[in-house]
């Protein structure tokens, strides 16, 4: 911490680009890039310190903690996770869902029920390791244990990456500033080269294209979830993928299924689209708010997984007419 | 989790910061149902300017009640004369835990003791630049709570959540939702290893109040520079335009 202080700005800077973004939320600009880091605070004027809200002491804590983020994050990663393993907990009406249920690397599995049931619930779930703590009761294993509960608050180790149902944008910032943003606070480096490609990737999936410079909160339904899905494909090691039904709003859902669901991840995905369902070598059958069946794709299935296929093309040939303003007289 | 049975203790004070609307009172309210499930007595303080509805809410809880309001004070600086004698009522009532609750309308005020466990309550529908925007009562907090989650997605609820950490890199920073509470019962864990408090005398608040009284502090309405008395500060107006 002492060190820090004797460099120069400049040679600060260009080690630590994000430092010029931490100091300018405290209304810090540099104007000297010779001096060091120390002078350039010993300048400011104690009414600064006060205007931001904040002591010197403060400020040099929260520049350790996030030097400390920069370098570590660089080399650390997420504990690995071979399986995980859901312990049922009761329905809607409190019957208890008696089930133990575990995932292995590799496995896809789709969750079907009609609207309602809980099918999101239950990917919220996984995604917060509950513990016998939300209104399902249920309880998540990790590799068979009790999951560390440090991990269910840790910025940097995310174990699940999650395609949330729930794609509204708030922040007022651009397409190309949001990722960049979300790869920063991953901190993962390259990033512009990054921006770019989940941008163009996003662009293949939905319909209409936009650009970086389009703000976020002026994405259609269809184009935000493009572009969640191209971001959560890239940026994200987490071992586990949640995905809540990638079929709305009209974007390509086998190429984006096949961007998410890499090898060695644990995926679980809701729908209400059998061809995605039946993709899953199994799929949990959700009702009341419990699981209420486990059934195994079969192999008759998954034969007419390819007849789907056909029905599926078929039909959208007629979307593709009917969105670029053809009659559907003759199918 | 710990139960009653498992301490005998010293009361806690947890002071609860934040922005209005943003939830303070909604994770307190599954915060203190958790605290009475394990057998803890909790007890409430509401400050807030003009008027308030929280302290209805707390009551209907079955917890004992405070409301303080500072009417045409800034709120905080009214909450420093006076949490002292909420102190010596909860202690009086043997409470295990007692929750303040600030109004968050001052920016640049905070609630924050040194010693005593300190709150902030955000949400994710602030904006990406809150974070920084927000003074003492987010830079010095001990726990970062940030509330409603559910209404954005995952990938924003991290961009939020990285802001918040350059604006406090120590804190604890946790999601709960005040709706469903999810999350409540892990802040609540965090409220039982608070430190006790035995007495505010002599207590040192985080981060200066600012320097206040200017004239229209003393309730001066007319504006122009010859009714301008003490603290002023002046504007700075750049030339240069775009
Ligand atoms: N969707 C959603 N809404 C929430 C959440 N937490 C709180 N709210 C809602 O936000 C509104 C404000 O919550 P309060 O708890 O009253 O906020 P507060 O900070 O105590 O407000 P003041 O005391 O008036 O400053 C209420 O309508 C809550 O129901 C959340 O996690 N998700
Ligand atoms: N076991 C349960 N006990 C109590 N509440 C539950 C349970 N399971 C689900 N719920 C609640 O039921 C509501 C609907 O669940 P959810 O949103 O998961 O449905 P869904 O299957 O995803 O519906 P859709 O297909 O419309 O997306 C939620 O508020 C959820 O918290
Ligand atoms: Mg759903
Ligand atoms: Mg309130
Ligand atoms: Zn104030
Ligand atoms: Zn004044």
């Amino acid at each position: 911490m002492i060190d820090i202080l004797e460099k120069k700005i400049g040679h600060l800077t260009a080690e630590f680009p994000p430092l010029t973004e931490f100091f300018s939320d405290y209304g810090i600009t540099f104007n000297d890039l010779h001096a060091t880091l120390g002078e350039t605070l010993e300048g400011l004027a104690e009414e600064h310190y006060e205007d931001m809200g904040i002591d010197r002491e403060k400020l040099l804590e929260n520049l350790d903690g996030f030097l400390q983020r920069i370098t570590l994050s660089e080399i650390a990663e997420a504990p690995t996770v071979s399986e995980i393993t859901i312990i049922g907990g009761h329905d809607k009406n409190g019957h208890p869902e008696e089930i133990e249920l575990t995932l292995l690397r590799g496995s896809v599995t789709s969750i079907v029920g009609p609207t309602g049931s809980g099918k999101s619930r239950l990917l919220a779930d996984i995604e917060w390791m509950a513990q016998n703590d939300t209104p399902t009761g249920r309880t998540i294993r990790v590799n068979g244990q009790k999951p560390d509960p440090e991990l269910r608050f840790s910025l940097e180790y995310k174990l699940v990456a999650q395609l949330s149902q729930n794609m509204n944008f708030v922040m007022d910032i651009t397409v190309a500033e949001f990722v960049f943003m979300h790869a920063e606070s991953r901190m993962i480096s390259a990033i512009d080269t990054l921006v770019a490609d989940i941008i163009a990737q996003a662009n293949l999936l939905a319909g209409e294209p936009f650009t970086g410079q389009t703000p976020v909160t002026a994405l259609s339904g269809g184009q935000s979830r493009a572009l969640m899905i191209a971001d959560t494909a890239f940026l994200s090691s987490s071992p586990v993928v949640l995905i809540d039904e990638i079929e709305n709003a009209g974007i390509d859902r086998k190429k984006a299924l096949s961007l998410l669901v890499r090898k060695e991840k644990i995926v679980l995905m809701a729908t209400h689209d059998p061809i995605l369902a039946l993709m899953a070598e199994r799929r949990l059958i959700i009702k009341n708010g419990g699981i209420q069946k486990i059934v195994t794709t079969t192999s008759r299935e998954k034969e007419n997984l390819i007849k789907l296929e056909e029905i599926d093309n078929k039909f959208l040939a007629l979307r593709t007419r009917l969105r670029s303003g053809e009659m559907l007289e003759e199918l | 989790m710990l139960f009653k049975s498992d301490v005998h203790k010293k009361m806690k004070l947890v002071t609860i910061s934040g922005p209005p609307s943003s939830g303070k009172t909604a994770v307190l309210v599954n915060v203190i149902k958790s605290l009475k499930n394990s057998g803890f007595r909790a007890g409430a303080v509401k400050y807030d300017c003009l008027a308030t509805d929280d302290d209805a809410l707390f009551r209907s809880l079955g917890i004992p009640v405070q409301t303080g309001l500072s009417g045409n004070l800034c709120p905080d600086h009214y909450f420093v004369s006076n949490i002292e004698e909420c102190l010596k009522w909860g202690i009086s009532l043997n409470l295990d835990l007692l929750v303040s609750e600030s109004a968050g309308l001052c920016n640049r005020c905070s609630p924050h003791i040194k010693g005593v466990l300190a709150v902030c309550v955000i949400d994710n529908l602030m904006g990406v630049t809150t974070p920084k925007k927000i003074g003492p009562m987010l830079k010095f907090a001990d726990i970062v709570v940030i509330t409603k989650g559910d209404i954005v997605s995952q990938a924003e609820r991290e961009v939020f959540a990285f802001q918040v950490r350059r604006a406090n890199a120590k804190a604890k920073i946790m999601h709960v939702n005040g709706i469903t509470g999810q999350g409540a019962s892990e802040l609540t864990s965090l409220f039982l290893q608070a430190p006790e408090t035995e007495t505010l005398d002599g207590g040192i608040l985080r981060f200066s109040m600012p320097a206040a009284l200017c004239s229209y502090c003393l309730g001066e309405t007319k504006i122009g520079m010859e009714h301008q008395l003490g603290n002023v500060k002046r504007i700075k107006i750049k030339q240069e335009q775009p």
